[in-house]
């Protein structure tokens, strides 16, 4: 113990001496994808757009949920190019004009652009606007020509639009006058220069407008009432007829606008279904001649024969995925149906005309944890004997992308992980003996190859073809994603939730996805949507075969007060152990600092109705938590009306089932912000799980300040109730930032800041004993960051050595929350250049290296910033003392150095959050950002002082060892010959 | 390159305007962003492809594309000063503060934040480029000498030629003494200096 305690002191100076020096860590090119790892994704696609030209490559253009606009390679699914829009300019409409310009509709139909197909490059930007927000619908007709010139016909904001395709000029523009019209379709017949709008005026009127496509100049307007209204939705079966459905869902309407004239044909549909029950919904689609409804979970196809016929073609309680008609030939047009059944899924291509034939159907294995198809697209090839082939563009349940040609999936890609929701990390299983196969070089040749390469890289005379060799085979010997427990502790499982619902085992090592897991469905809820993850299980020490197991709470409905489920997912395995359909809602969860012994952790789960609930629901458990009862306290946060609670446990619950696992709570304080001058808009604890190292911190002159360490503080930041529009829009007067520490179990607010003439966004972390925050300053017009360190006064007189000899400190003295504590606060501003996205910082096993703010920036990259930089001691001329200690000089913005960039020349597109894991070797740190991308590295905030760094020269030490023992047996000889002159002498 | 070399030409010709009233709903800001040439092009790094240059307004409220000669618009702002950033792989653009004041329509306040610089054009250019990985030194003897390994064997090579010529050069009488007075204390053990050798 003593040589420890001399050692890590010790540790501790070399270290800072060593990170004094250079306090940038940094990466050599060649080192890119020894540690880290990055997958890009693109998000749940809503629309695919296929373009098969004979020249060039095939590529498909997909549009996302996560607002991505991509060029995918048909072949391999692999990204020729990708554009992240900003949040507040939702993508509406996608397209391929002139063969080479991919056309985007975008921000409520009132930003067109256009983009180069081979590289993504923007070409033009067009900004419509009109009279009132409407639906947007974008047409690109592949014939229709003003002037030479191909036109894109754009319905947005109230207002028909024809724009240009080579420079976004818009050629003519068309108001609509009614009030309240709502188009539905625009129609372009082939062949013609008619465009026809459709829709809807008030809820019972139907409204065709005929304009001329070359001048916009309104041709025909007609209207037609029907008395009990439609449902909005309609599907387009030919050019002069729509499909809608009345205002009950229960008559199908044919509404035919041929020549102008407006007819309805009304068909009920319990004269085509016998057994239809409940209203129907029209899935919207434009297949010639066939139309599909959904009444409950039934899908039904119905076809149009004549004027105003239907006819059942066929009825299905299978979930079903039906694509848009793509023309083939001649007159004929096909469409594609995906149906899951079971382990399969069923296939058919057929065409409109011809229900009952089908020009393809197969049946392909599909994995179980894909669940079901929600949308196909279709795209055909033709093959060498003239006949006509099809590739069908499949997006899943679980977001997965996956392309289908001649019965097999040629590709897939998981981008269900671009939107993660919650990420925890989980051990791997530990290495059982035999398990491990010792590694065997190939051949002497090959070794010997491999290491003049590496010579030749140490010799910089690697050309860039070796460089990339000598990386290859790095990471090929590297064991770094073997699927056992390392000493170090850098291979572990990334245990990830998407917003699909969907769990994801990623290895640290390579970012492969080790197993995937659906959650699962029961009767009760259809849908579970995803919310939490907690580690519910980590063995070590008691209950080490147990695997360990992470708990997943969602909530089954989009309503907050909708019932919870938990599942218990196995990590070693992807098993789902166990599922809980909860009565109650799940509105807040609370992992307890207590393990029962099999190591399963406590959980208290808050309902709506501020019950909390124990799980797991074992006596054990309850026993402990008895044992605990009066020392648990949380708080809530109501930002919507500025208040934030405390709370504690009271009694059993008091019901009509006796359920000894619930209990009633009772309210302690609540802090009320004044509505008027304050609103909430970032809360910040610490993090549940950090170790510190030492409560003592040792500054300059031999002097000790005592930082004050509490799980139970809480940073809270509130701004100028106008400060909520953007950054424009408010005057500095007229807007402050206050910051406030608060005490979560006594509600005392241990500290108050006012930054006048600030404003949020507020991104800030919590670590230890200081918070730093993130935000905007408007007098400076610059965003700035702030420190506040809080240290404990109470024990700043323990510094008296002879109190310490006799014992009169009171270190030992036991620390309660309710004894007024006596804090001082230091805290001091700095400018940072840009906007930030998420603040994280390092954590490490023992606390002991030092500590980096990881900065993911407006521009998608992770800065690491060491903590030092941000000292409120920093002063413009530290003492001597000070620069000892490591104190930097004032400067008034922090440095953005490029080499600590820990993204290097990459980006995490879209970046949402990062995520820091201690290894178990102190100087480690594993971190994870992740947006629509994912990016994962090992840090060592204080470099690796207690490990040989990758590119340690064995081959230097080898070579000196021999030369010393040359050396000595030279001189030895030398010597022994001198001795044997001297005697001769 | 090629759009580059293009830029460039256009810099030559075009005036760049920034901010002018919109129809109705707010103001408009234009402005291009310029990256020279030489700049970025001699680093290890590749410069960013210019598709890939996003400008973002106020963190994030609007996010703009550039077109293939470097403009960039923002449509519908409303008068106030705003902070536009663009955010491009390579290199380091100084946030930029606009005013878009409502008195005067089309009179442009522009200034990088970083130095405070004003502008009279909207034209945004990179402070410097960033390099992101570290240069590797070429292998040189001294980088050798210097590491703990060449330290090693200078200091081997100090007590193997150098202490026999200053012991040689000492009186006799007194390297007797010394040895004696070594003797009678006994040669000190490796062990014993260790910390913590000297428990067992």
């Amino acid at each position: 113990m003593a040589i420890r305690s001399f050692f890590i002191p010790f540790l501790l100076f070399v270290l800072c001496f060593c990170s004094s020096l250079s306090p940038v860590l940094s990466l050599y090119e060649d080192q890119v994808g020894l540690m880290d790892w990055h997958q890009q994704y693109i998000g749940k696609v809503k629309q695919a757009v296929f373009s098969t030209q004979k020249t060039g490559r095939r590529r498909v253009i997909v549009s996302t949920e996560e607002n991505v606009i991509a060029s995918l390679d048909l072949r391999h699914g692999e990204i020729f190019w990708r554009h992240l829009l900003g949040s507040n300019d939702v993508i509406n409409g996608i397209d391929i004009g002139l063969g080479k310009y991919v056309i985007t509709l975008s921000s409520g139909g009132s930003i067109l652009r256009s983009w180069n197909l081979p590289d993504g490059q923007m070409v033009w930007e067009s900004f419509l606007q009109g009279p009132k927000h409407s639906k947007s619908l974008l047409l690109v007709p592949t014939n229709l020509k003003i002037e030479k010139d191909n036109v894109i016909v754009v319905f947005s904001n109230g207002r028909l639009h024809a724009v240009s395709c080579i420079d976004g000029e818009v050629l003519w523009k068309k108001d609509f006058e009614a009030e309240s019209f709502e188009a539905q379709q625009v129609i372009q017949p082939s062949g013609s220069d008619l465009i026809y709008v459709v829709g809807f005026s008030a809820s019972s009127q139907f409204k065709m407008y005929q304009i001329n496509a070359r001048n916009g100049e309104l041709l025909k307007h007609e209207s037609a009432t029907f008395s009990s209204g439609f449902l909005r939705e309609v599907s387009l079966v030919s050019s002069e007829m729509v499909v809608a459905l009345d205002s009950t869902g229960s008559i199908l309407l044919a509404i035919s606008f041929q020549n102008g004239e407006i007819s309805f044909q009304e068909t009920p549909i319990s004269n085509l279904v016998e057994d239809s029950s409940g209203p129907a919904v029209i899935i919207p689609l434009s297949v010639p001649g066939i139309f599909v409804i959904k009444t409950n979970s039934v899908t039904i196809f119905i076809k149009v024969i004549g004027k105003g016929k239907f006819e059942v073609v066929e009825k299905t309680n299978h979930e079903t995925a039906v694509s848009n008609a793509l023309p083939i030939s001649e007159g004929q047009q096909a469409f594609a149906l995906v149906q899951h059944a079971g382990s399969e899924i069923h296939l058919a291509v057929k065409l409109a005309h011809d229900w009952d034939d089908n020009l393809l159907k197969e049946s392909i294995k599909m994995d179980q944890q894909r669940g079901i198809p929600h949308k196909v697209f279709i795209n055909n090839y033709i093959r060498t004997d003239r006949s006509h082939g099809f590739r069908l563009l499949i997006v899943m349940e679980d977001h997965s992308l996956l392309l289908l040609q001649q019965g097999a999936v040629v590709w897939s890609r998981e981008d269900g992980l671009a939107s993660i929701i919650d990420v925890t990390a989980s051990e791997l299983p530990l290495e059982r003996d035999g398990v491990s196969v010792a590694k065997v070089e190939h051949n002497l040749f090959e070794w010997l190859k491999g290491h003049m390469l590496k010579l030749k890289g140490t010799l910089m005379l690697a050309s860039p073809k070796d460089v990339a060799a000598i990386q290859s085979m790095r990471i090929k010997s590297s064991e770094k994603s073997k699927m056992t427990r390392d000493h170090n502790g850098f291979r572990k499982l990334l245990i990830v939730l998407t917003r699909a619902g969907k769990l994801f085992a990623l290895h640290t090592g390579d970012g492969r996805v080790v197993w995937s897991h659906l959650l699962h469905k029961s009767e009760a809820c259809q849908s579970p949507i995803g919310l939490n993850l907690y580690q519910w299980q980590v063995p070590h020490h008691h209950a080490l075969d147990e695997n360990p197991s992470v708990l997943v709470i969602s909530r089954c409905g989009p309503s907050s007060d909708a019932p919870g489920v938990l599942s218990f997912v196995d990590t070693y395995t992807g098993k789902e152990l166990n599922s809980l359909s909860l009565i109650h809602a799940v509105v807040q969860v609370i992992p307890l600092p207590y393990t029962d012994s099999t190591e399963q952790r406590l959980h208290l789960l808050v309902d709506s109705d501020k019950h909390a609930h124990l799980y797991p629901k074992t006596s054990e458990a309850l026993s402990i938590f008895k044992h605990e009862f009066s020392n648990i306290y949380w708080y809530s946060v109501e930002d919507h009306n500025g208040i934030i609670k405390g709370h504690a446990l009271k009694c059993m619950c008091i019901g009509e089932v006796v359920d000894e696992f619930c209990f009633d709570t009772r309210d302690l304080w609540s802090v009320v912000f004044p509505s008027e001058s304050e609103k909430i808009i970032a809360t910040v604890p610490r993090k549940l799980n950090e170790v510190v190292h030492t409560q003592a911190k040792v500054i300059a002159d031999q002097d000790v300040m005592y930082k004050y360490i509490s799980r139970n503080i809480l940073f809270v930041a509130t701004v100028a109730p106008k400060c909520s529009g953007g950054i424009g829009s408010v005057t500095p007067e007229e807007s402050w930032l206050v910051a406030y520490l608060i005490d979560t179990v006594t509600g005392r607010i241990l500290h108050r800041v006012t930054h006048h003439g600030a404003r949020g966004p507020v991104h800030a972390v919590f670590s230890e004993n200081w918070v730093v925050y993130h935000y905007f300053n408007l007098r400076a017009h610059r965003y700035e960051m702030s420190v506040i360190e809080i240290y404990d006064q109470s024990r700043a007189d323990n510094k008296d050595v002879w109190k310490l000899v006799f014992g009169k400190h009171n270190l030992t003295s036991p620390i309660s929350l309710f004894s007024r504590p006596e804090v001082i606060t230091k805290s001091q501003s700095y400018f940072f250049t840009h906007s930030v996205k998420a603040i994280a910082v390092t954590s490490t096993a023992k606390g002991i290296t030092s500590e980096q703010l990881l900065i993911g920036t407006i521009g998608d990259q992770v800065l690491a910033l060491d903590k030092r930089f941000l000292d409120p001691r920093r002063s413009v001329n530290p003492t001597q003392a000070e620069k000892e200690e490591g104190i930097i000089p004032l400067t008034d913005s922090l440095p953005i150095i490029p080499q600590s960039y820990i993204t290097h020349a990459l980006r995490v597109e879209g970046l949402r959050g990062i995520i820091t894991v201690p290894a178990k070797l102190e100087s480690t740190t594993l971190v994870f950002a992740h947006g629509v991308d994912l990016f994962f590295t090992q840090l060592a905030p204080s470099r690796t002082y207690d490990s040989l760094t990758e590119d340690f020269s064995y081959a230097l030490l080898l070579i000196t060892i021999v030369a010393l023992v040359a050396a000595i047996i030279v001189t030895w000889r030398l010597s022994e010959r001198k001795e044997l002159q001297d005697k001769w002498r | 390159m090629a759009s580059i070399a293009r830029l460039l030409l256009l810099v030559l010709l075009s005036t760049a305007l920034t901010v002018s009233s919109g129809s109705g709903y707010g103001y408009t800001i234009n402005g291009r962003v310029k990256i020279p040439q030489g700049l970025g092009t001699a680093g290890l790094v590749l410069p960013g492809k210019m598709s890939n240059i996003k400008v973002i307004l106020n963190g994030g409220q609007i996010v703009s594309y550039l077109r293939p000669d470097g403009y960039f618009s923002f449509q519908n702002i409303p008068a106030g000063t705003h902070l536009i950033e663009v955010a491009a792989i390579g290199y380091f653009f100084s946030p930029v503060r606009v005013d878009v004041s409502a008195r005067n329509p089309g009179k442009v306040q522009a200034a990088l934040t970083e130095n405070r610089r004003g502008l009279s054009e909207l034209v945004l250019e990179p402070l410097r480029d960033e390099k992101y990985y570290e240069i590797r030194e070429p292998f040189s003897i001294m980088n050798v000498v210097k590491s703990p390994m060449g330290l090693m064997v200078g200091f081997m090579l100090v007590v193997v030629f150098l202490m026999p010529k200053l012991v040689e050069n000492m009186d006799p009488e007194e390297m007797r003494r010394a040895q004696e007075e070594m003797r009678n204390q006994g040669v000190p053990s490796l062990a014993s200096l260790l910390p913590g050798g000297g428990r067992n």
